[in-house]
């Protein structure tokens, strides 16, 4: 009996002076490192591709006014100065909410349409503590056509200028130098040229970043369509955008007029092959409308 | 004769644990505050990073800060954007820290609320580079809560960072400073 209790003595004593060993080597410099789980950012260098949007948002607090312009075609030759003479203007403001929720409104000349749309991030891609393939966003938008009506057979309704559209943007940066983005998108017409036509229209956009540069990159975009109007085509454009210090500014070709969804994606009238292509650049001017919380109440910084 | 047992070895215990939290305080914080400031006269370059993490060993000075450098937030997002992966390449190189001590430690009473001149030394880490660094700050104690608060400079070139601006829009001497309350 009194065996065991000096037994018992002993245990205690050296579970006691347990913590006070591992406590006495203490040292902050050989702690083990949590796994840091990184958030991928910028796979693409602005809000738009070429055309159509990519997985990047503004940022939270920013509003960034937009200039989409696009000259004639090459093709009308030296008459309009190979389509210098001609434009097509989108003027729009971004705003973010939040650093994943964006929205926007814009002005076309192309048949004077006014559009609003809004993009909501709805999965990041992750790497180093938890892995995440993949980036996802969704983007919709509504386009209204404010182009007088030509007299027709019947007496159009308001409703008949607007469509909508949904896509659903899937992205994957693979390192520093290559992206790559699925759009498929779904796009419905409140009314469309021919009764025998179907009013919603599915397609699928693929879109690229290739790193050429720190400040260069070549961008690419190709929306192929699944159901189509007749007489047009699928849209394609390369450029490039190039990172000047406070803003990316877009250059690029393209076989596509307008610069709204619906526009672009389904009523893109040139043929490449035909030299009815169009040279264009995207200017953008952000202003900070509501500075980050670390910076508010802080003028020493 | 039991319970006396019982008696001793709990007085043990107790005497065991007390020491050790006596000898080993270990301050610790996640939520300090580093800054810095590259500004140039032509723009200003100055971002904040508000999940600092950091520790220090009150009886030895040991001293650890830690930050990643995506947490560092800019009033520009395309300014941020720059910084994380043409001049930090902070894909690859996720993290900045230093690791020193607090030099003249004992110089501080934890118990008495002061503010108390500190001096620390150690290695920076940055941009995958370590160098040796110097700096000098107060801890300033208040109801047993300590916090420190100090700032040094380092030259980009010392760290690899390099980038067409560095000298221009961008100072080759950044500012540095650090603020943390610890519990």
């Amino acid at each position: 009996m009194r065996s065991l209790n000096k037994q018992k003595i002993m245990v205690m004593l050296a579970i006691a002076a347990l913590p006070f060993s591992s406590f006495a080597q203490i040292d902050l410099f050989a702690e083990k490192e949590e796994p840091i789980t990184d958030i991928v950012t910028a796979t693409f260098k602005t809000t738009r591709v070429v055309n159509g949007h990519s997985i990047e948002n503004v940022g939270a607090g920013i509003l960034d006014f937009r200039i989409l312009h696009r000259f004639g075609q090459f093709s009308d030759g030296a008459y309009n100065l190979f389509g210098l003479d001609q434009a097509s203007i989108r003027l729009g403001l971004d705003y973010g909410i939040t650093k994943n929720w964006m929205v926007g409104i814009g002005r076309s000349t192309f048949e004077k349409q006014y559009d609003a749309f809004t993009k909501l991030r709805l999965l990041s891609q992750t790497t180093g503590g938890r892995n995440f393939p993949i980036s996802v966003s969704y983007a919709g938008t509504m386009i209204y056509k404010s182009v007088k009506n030509t007299n027709t057979a019947y007496v159009p309704y308001e409703s008949d200028r607007l469509s909508f559209g949904h896509q659903l943007i899937i992205a994957r940066k693979f390192g520093d130098y290559f992206s790559l983005q699925l759009t498929p998108t779904y796009f419905h017409y409140n009314v469309v040229p021919t009764k025998d036509l179907p009013n919603d229209f599915k397609s699928l956009g693929i879109a690229s970043r290739i790193r050429l540069s720190k400040r260069l990159n070549l961008t690419g975009e190709y929306y192929y369509r699944f159901d189509k109007i007749p007489g047009y085509q699928n849209s394609l454009s390369v450029g490039f955008d190039i990172e000047t210090g406070g803003h990316v500014f877009q250059l690029h070709m393209t076989n596509s007029t307008g610069m709204t969804e619906r526009t672009f994606i389904n009523e893109t009238t040139g043929e490449w092959g035909k030299g009815n292509i169009r040279f264009g650049f995207n200017v953008s001017r952000v202003f900070t409308v509501r500075k980050p919380k670390e910076f508010r109440n802080k003028a020493a910084l | 004769m039991k319970t006396s047992i019982t008696k001793i070895s709990l007085l043990v215990v107790i005497l065991f644990s007390a020491l050790t939290s006596e000898a080993q305080k270990v301050y610790a914080t996640k939520t300090g505050q580093t800054a810095f400031n590259a500004s140039s006269p032509i723009e200003k370059i100055a971002a904040v990073n508000n999940q600092t993490d950091s520790k220090f060993v009150a009886d030895n000075g040991q001293v650890v800060f830690a930050v990643l450098i995506k947490g560092f937030k800019f009033e520009n997002q395309l300014m941020e954007d720059h910084f994380n992966e043409n001049y930090m390449e902070s894909t690859k190189l996720p993290k900045a820290d230093f690791k020193g001590y607090i030099t003249n430690i004992k110089e501080v009473n934890f118990a008495k609320d002061g503010s108390y001149p500190v001096k620390l030394d150690g290695n920076l880490t940055l941009h995958g580079v370590t160098n040796k660094v110097s700096a000098a700050g107060t801890m300033k104690v208040a109801g047993g809560v300590p916090e420190m608060e100090g700032s040094f400079k380092i030259k980009l070139k010392d760290y690899n960072v390099t980038g067409l601006y560095i000298g221009e829009k961008i100072a080759p001497e950044v500012a540095i400073t650090v603020k943390c309350k610890y519990q």
